[in-house]
C-alpha cells in the first residue's frame, strides 16, 4: 500500500471520514471536505503529516455551519484609500508581528527600500502580544527541527540584542516541576537530549536546592529540572523595539493594510517543481505594491498569503491560548518560568487520573513525542514583575477568536492553584487571548519560496516564536539580499547609517530620586503622574507619541508604556491619557481611538457640550 | 529637591483629605496636604449630582459645592495643598518615629517628613476583569466612574445605547445621567437578588425614568470587534453561577460597569500596615490609626461609604488623632532637648 494509501485509510477511518477527501498535489498532501466536528479537521490534518515524503499538509477541510466569510471580515481593516498605490519597495514585509519586525530590522542593515504593511493598527497585534514573553530552552525539541535550529540560535543572540534596544531581559532559567521521585528517570532522558542538542547546564534540583531558584514552590515538589539559558521578555515591547529601530534605519511600516491579491506571471526560474512563477503586484487596500520581493510573515494568516503567492506547502491551524495576569502582588510567587513536566502528574489529581503504569507510559509518550503542545500550563514571572499564568490550548477555526471564555479561564486558575496553593483568583488583574498560529507539522516554515521565486516564507510562527524571531529574521534578510542580487544581478550594499541602537525613553519609575528630579527639572511633565498604577507621568506619554513609530491611541499608548495594565486597568488614566492623545495630535477628544480605526471610544460632545478645561 | 517638613502629612486631597486637613489644622498642627490631581476635591469634582450634605448641612448640594464648602474653609485656615504631587515612596518610620516620603511633582521630586500621616486615597472600581466578563475585549467598556468623568469632566458621550452590569450608586446615578444625555439606558443588570445602592437612587435614577433593574442576573459576554456590538445577559443562580439556556443577547454599544469599590491601599500595604479582610482597608483602632503607630486611615481607603457626608466626619476623627499625635511627639522630643 502506498503511503497516500496508508495516510487516506488512516483519516477515512476517523468519524466523517467519509467526509474527507485525501490527494497528493505538487508535493503536498490535500485534504478536502466539510465536516460537522472541528476536531475531526484537526485529527484529520494530523493524521496526514509525512515530513519525510511530503512537503506538508494542506488541509481545506471546512466545519459546517462554520461563517468563513464574517471570520475573514473580521481581521480586515475597514480603510480604503491609495496611500500605498504604485510603491515599490525592494522587499515588502507582510506581517507586523516580531518575525516581520525583526525581518524588517535585520534588513535595515542594508541600503535598501524595505515596506511593512501590517493590517492592525498597532505592531504586535496579534500572537506577539497575546504570549508570555518566554525565552525558551527548547529542550523538547527534535533535533532536525526547525524549531530546534532557530530557538537556538535565537536564544543565544537575545542578551546582546535586548541591550542593543533597551527591552528588558530576565535570564533567570526555566523550570519543569516533578511531583515524585521516578519523574527523575524521564527526565534524565530529557537531559540527554538536552545535551544531544547542545543546551548547556540543565540539572535536576531537589526541592530544597530548588527552593533557592524557585522559593515558593510546594511541599509535595520532589524537584524540578533546572535549564538556566531560559529567560522572559516582554514580547510586544520587543516588537515595538525591533519596529522603532527599523523605522530609525529607514523602514516605512503602514498600519491598517492587508493584502487582498496578488498577480503572478511565469517566471524564467524553475525549481525542484518545473517552472516557478513570479509575483509583479500585491493588491491591498490601499494600493497595489509592486515589490521585488516578499517575506510572509502573516502569523495566523501566513496560509491564506502563501496561498496567494501560489507557493502554499502547508496550513495554518489557529490555536487559541488564553493568559491570565495577576497582580505584581502576587508576582513573588514565581520567579523564573516554571511548569509542570508534561509526565507529572499532581498529587490533587492522581484520584480522577488513570494513574496506572499504562496510563503513565502514555503520558510519558505524549510527552516526548511533541504532541503535548500546551507544555502544561505554567507560571511565569513577567519582567514587570507580574506573574502570568497560561495558556491552555484550544483549536479553533476562527483565526481571529481571541475571546476569553468563562470555563477556560476559571480552568487555568484551578489548575495553577495546585501548583501555586497561594495563588488567589481575587489578583486576577486581566486576561487575555492570543491565536497561534501552528503548521500540522507543528514546525516553522522558514523557507525560500518553492513554487515562487520572489517569496520567502516565516509560517508556522508559533512557541518558541519569540526566542526565535531574532534567528528567523537574519535569515530572512539573507535569503532577501540573496534573491535582490540574482534577481537585480548587483551586490546589495549596506547601509551606512544603520545603527543597532534603539535607546528607550526614560522611565522615571526605575530612576533614582537624583536621576528623576534632574529630567523633572528639565522636563516638568515627567513629573506630572499619569498612571498611577504603573506610575507613569505625562512626560513619558509624550515621548512614546513622538518616537519615530508613533501609534497615537489608547492602546499603543498601553503597549508602550502600561497605563491601563495595572490593576485599575486604566478607569483612572484612560480619560487622561485620551486627552494627551487628543492634545497632542490636536484633534477632538472623540477622534481618538481605542486601536483600530473603528474602536471609537466616544461619539462626540454631551448636550451642553465642554465648557472649560479640565 | 525640595525639603519640606509638617506635623502632619494628609495624603489625597478628596472630601476625606480635606477634612482631615481642616481638623488637624484647627487642632494645632501644622499640615501638608498631598494631592496627585491638579484640583482639590477628589471624586467629587465628577460627582455633579446632588444629594451631598444632606446630614452635615441639611441641604441638597452637587459634589464639586460639597466639597468647595471644604476646599474653602481649607484654604481661609492657610493650610498648605501640593497638587499634582504624587507620592513615590514612603519610608518606613525612622527610629524618632518621623515618616520620610518622596513625591513627584512639576517642580522635581520632593522629600517631605512629617510626625503622622493620614492616608486618604481613596478607593478604584473594579474591572470587568475582576467581574471575569468575558468574549471580546473592544472599546466601550467603562467603569461608571471612568464613564462620568468623561461625560461631565470632558464633556463626551460614551455611550449612546448601553447596558449597566451593576446596580452600586455611581451606576444608577450614570444611568439617570446617560439618559439626561440622550442615550437609552437599556437596563440595568445585578447579580445579586438584591440592589446594591441607596433606595432614594433606585427611585430617582432608575423608576423615575423608566430604566428596568433586572436582579439575579449579569452580563457574561461582551461581543464586537473594534466598538461593543452587544452584550449577553445571563440569568445567574443563588451561587451567582450562570444558569445554562437563559442567554440573551442585548445589542448597544457599550457595558458600564458598577460592581464594587476596592479602598486604594498600596501606599499603606508598602508601610506593612495591617489589613482587615473584610474592608479591604487598614485595620484602625477608635482614633482611626493603623497598625503602624502614626499612621492614620480615613474615608473611602479606610473602607467604602455610602455618604460623603460620613466621610468627611471619618476625615476629622483622623485629622485630629494625627495632631494630637504628632503634637504630643513634638512635645517629648522638645522636652528630650
Amino acid at each position: 500500500m502506498s503511503k497516500l494509501e496508508k495516510i487516506r485509510k488512516k483519516i477515512q477511518a476517523l468519524p466523517e471520514g467519509d467526509a474527507m477527501e485525501v490527494t497528493e498535489e505538487r508535493g503536498c498532501i490535500v485534504l478536502r471536505g466539510t465536516v460537522k466536528e472541528w476536531n475531526t479537521a484537526v485529527k484529520a490534518g494530523q493524521l496526514a503529516v509525512d515530513q519525510k515524503r511530503y512537503l506538508g499538509v494542506i488541509n481545506d477541510i471546512r466545519l459546517e455551519g462554520f461563517d468563513y466569510e464574517a471570520a475573514a471580515a473580521k481581521g480586515k481593516p475597514s480603510l480604503h484609500d491609495d496611500l500605498l498605490e504604485g510603491a515599490s519597495p525592494d522587499v515588502l514585509i507582510i506581517g507586523g508581528g516580531i518575525t516581520g519586525c525583526s525581518a524588517a530590522r535585520e534588513l535595515s542593515r542594508h541600503a535598501l527600500s524595505v515596506l511593512l504593511v501590517e493590517k492592525g493598527s498597532d505592531v504586535a497585534s496579534g500572537a506577539s502580544k497575546a504570549n508570555g514573553g518566554v525565552i525558551h530552552v527548547g529542550i523538547n525539541f527534535g533535533k532536525n527541527s526547525q524549531k530546534h535550529h532557530y530557538n537556538q540560535i535565537g536564544n543565544a543572540m537575545y542578551r546582546q540584542l535586548s541591550e542593543e534596544l533597551d527591552v528588558p531581559l530576565e535570564q533567570k532559567g526555566q523550570v519543569m516541576l516533578c511531583c515524585e521521585k521516578w519523574e527523575r528517570i524521564p527526565v534524565w532522558f530529557l537531559r540527554q537530549n538536552g545535551k544531544r542538542l547542545g543546551i548547556p547546564g540543565v540539572r535536576y534540583l531537589k526541592r530544597d536546592e530548588l527552593r533557592k531558584v524557585e522559593p515558593e514552590i510546594p511541599d509535595f515538589i520532589d524537584g524540578g529540572m533546572y535549564m538556566p539559558i531560559g529567560g522572559i521578555t516582554s514580547p510586544y515591547e520587543m516588537t515595538i523595539a525591533l519596529a522603532e529601530n527599523a523605522v530609525k534605519n529607514g523602514v516605512r511600516i503602514v498600519f491598517d493594510t492587508a493584502v487582498e491579491e496578488m498577480e503572478l506571471e511565469p517566471s524564467c526560474r524553475s525549481g525542484a517543481y518545473g517552472e516557478m512563477k513570479h509575483i509583479t503586484c500585491v493588491k491591498t487596500n490601499r494600493g497595489r505594491i509592486y515589490p521585488k520581493v516578499i517575506i510572509n510573515a502573516a502569523g495566523v494568516h501566513a496560509d491564506e498569503i502563501a496561498e496567494m503567492a501560489d507557493d502554499r506547502t502547508f496550513t495554518i491551524h489557529p490555536r487559541r491560548g488564553t493568559d491570565i495576569i495577576m497582580d505584581q502582588k502576587a508576582g513573588h510567587l514565581v520567579r523564573t518560568s516554571m511548569a509542570k513536566a508534561p509526565f507529572s502528574i499532581l498529587p490533587q489529581d492522581r484520584a480522577q487520573m488513570a494513574s496506572g503504569p499504562a496510563a503513565r507510559v502514555r503520558l510519558l509518550i505524549r510527552a516526548f513525542n511533541g504532541s503535548s503542545h500546551t507544555k502544561g500550563v505554567g507560571l511565569i514571572h513577567s519582567v514587570h514583575g507580574n506573574m502570568l499564568i497560561g495558556p491552555n490550548a484550544v483549536e479553533t477555526p476562527d483565526r481571529e477568536d481571541r475571546n476569553t471564555y468563562r470555563k477556560e479561564v476559571e480552568d487555568i486558575i484551578a489548575m495553577q492553584q495546585k501548583l501555586s496553593p497561594d495563588l488567589s483568583a481575587g489578583d486576577v488583574i486581566a486576561y487575555f487571548t492570543g491565536v497561534r498560529a501552528p503548521t500540522y507539522e507543528e514546525d516553522f516554515v522558514v523557507r525560500k519560496g518553492i513554487f515562487t521565486d520572489n517569496i520567502l516564507e516565516a509560517a508556522g510562527i508559533q512557541s518558541p516564536g519569540v526566542t526565535a524571531a531574532p534567528a528567523i529574521g537574519a535569515d530572512l534578510a539573507k535569503w532577501a539580499c540573496e534573491s535582490l542580487e540574482n534577481l537585480c544581478g548587483k551586490a546589495v550594499l549596506s547601509n551606512p547609517d544603520f545603527d543597532p541602537v534603539r535607546k528607550a525613553p526614560p522611565r522615571l519609575r526605575e530612576l533614582s530620586v537624583e536621576e528623576r528630579d534632574a529630567l523633572i527639572r528639565e522636563n516638568p511633565d515627567y513629573g506630572v503622574i499619569v498612571c498611577r498604577c504603573e506610575e507613569i507621568s505625562k512626560g513619558e506619554i509624550l515621548d512614546a507619541l513622538r518616537s519615530g513609530l508613533c501609534v497615537p491611541t489608547v492602546d499603543g499608548i498601553k503597549r508602550r508604556l502600561r497605563p491601563g495594565m495595572g490593576r485599575c486597568q486604566g478607569g483612572f488614566c484612560q480619560p487622561l491619557v485620551m486627552q494627551i492623545i487628543a492634545d497632542f495630535l490636536g484633534v477632538p477628544l472623540s477622534e481618538v481611538r481605542k486601536s483600530t480605526p473603528g474602536s471609537v471610544i466616544t461619539f462626540g460632545d454631551t448636550k451642553g457640550g465642554r465648557e472649560d478645561e479640565i | 529637591m525640595k525639603y519640606r517638613e509638617a506635623d502632619v502629612i494628609v495624603i489625597g486631597g478628596g472630601p476625606a483629605g480635606l477634612a482631615a486637613a481642616i481638623a488637624a489644622r484647627e487642632a494645632g498642627a501644622d499640615v501638608l496636604l498631598l494631592e496627585r490631581e491638579s484640583r482639590l476635591g477628589g471624586i467629587l469634582k465628577q460627582c455633579i449630582h446632588d444629594g451631598f450634605g444632606l446630614i452635615r448641612y441639611g441641604e441638597k448640594l452637587s459634589g464639586p459645592e460639597y466639597a468647595q464648602r471644604f476646599i474653602d474653609r481649607f484654604h481661609a485656615l492657610g493650610i498648605e495643598a501640593m497638587t499634582e504631587t504624587f507620592v513615590t515612596k514612603i519610608e518606613k518610620p525612622q527610629p524618632d518615629g518621623t515618616f520620610c516620603l518622596t513625591a513627584s511633582s512639576r517642580e522635581g521630586m520632593l522629600l517631605l517628613k512629617s510626625s503622622s500621616l493620614v492616608l486618604a486615597t481613596g478607593c478604584r472600581e473594579r474591572t470587568a476583569r475582576q467581574v471575569f466578563l468575558h468574549g471580546s475585549r473592544p472599546a466601550g467598556i467603562f467603569t461608571a466612574g471612568t464613564a462620568q468623568h468623561l461625560i461631565n469632566l470632558q464633556g463626551q458621550m460614551p455611550t449612546r445605547r448601553c447596558v449597566i452590569l451593576g446596580s452600586g450608586d455611581i451606576g444608577l446615578i450614570m444611568a439617570r445621567r446617560l439618559t439626561l444625555e440622550g442615550a437609552e439606558v437599556v437596563g440595568v443588570y445585578e447579580a445579586r437578588p438584591r440592589p446594591s445602592g441607596l433606595v432614594r437612587n433606585l427611585h430617582q435614577c432608575l423608576y423615575d425614568f423608566g430604566i428596568p433593574l433586572h436582579l439575579s442576573t449579569t452580563v457574561t459576554r461582551v461581543f464586537g470587534e473594534e466598538r461593543v456590538e452587544a452584550a449577553e445577559v445571563c440569568r445567574v443562580d443563588d451561587r451567582m453561577q450562570p444558569v445554562a439556556g437563559t442567554e440573551e443577547r442585548i445589542e448597544c454599544d457599550s457595558v458600564i460597569l458598577s460592581v464594587g469599590l476596592i479602598p486604594e491601599n498600596e501606599l499603606a500595604e508598602s508601610l506593612g500596615v495591617q489589613m482587615d479582610p473584610a474592608t479591604r482597608g487598614p485595620a484602625a483602632d477608635s482614633s482611626k490609626m493603623t497598625s503602624v503607630p502614626g499612621v492614620f486611615s480615613c474615608g473611602n481607603s479606610f473602607r467604602v461609604f455610602d455618604l460623603v457626608d460620613d466621610v468627611s466626619e471619618d476625615g476629622e476623627q483622623a485629622g485630629r488623632a494625627a495632631a494630637a499625635w504628632s503634637l504630643s511627639a513634638k512635645g517629648r522630643r522638645e522636652a528630650e532637648k
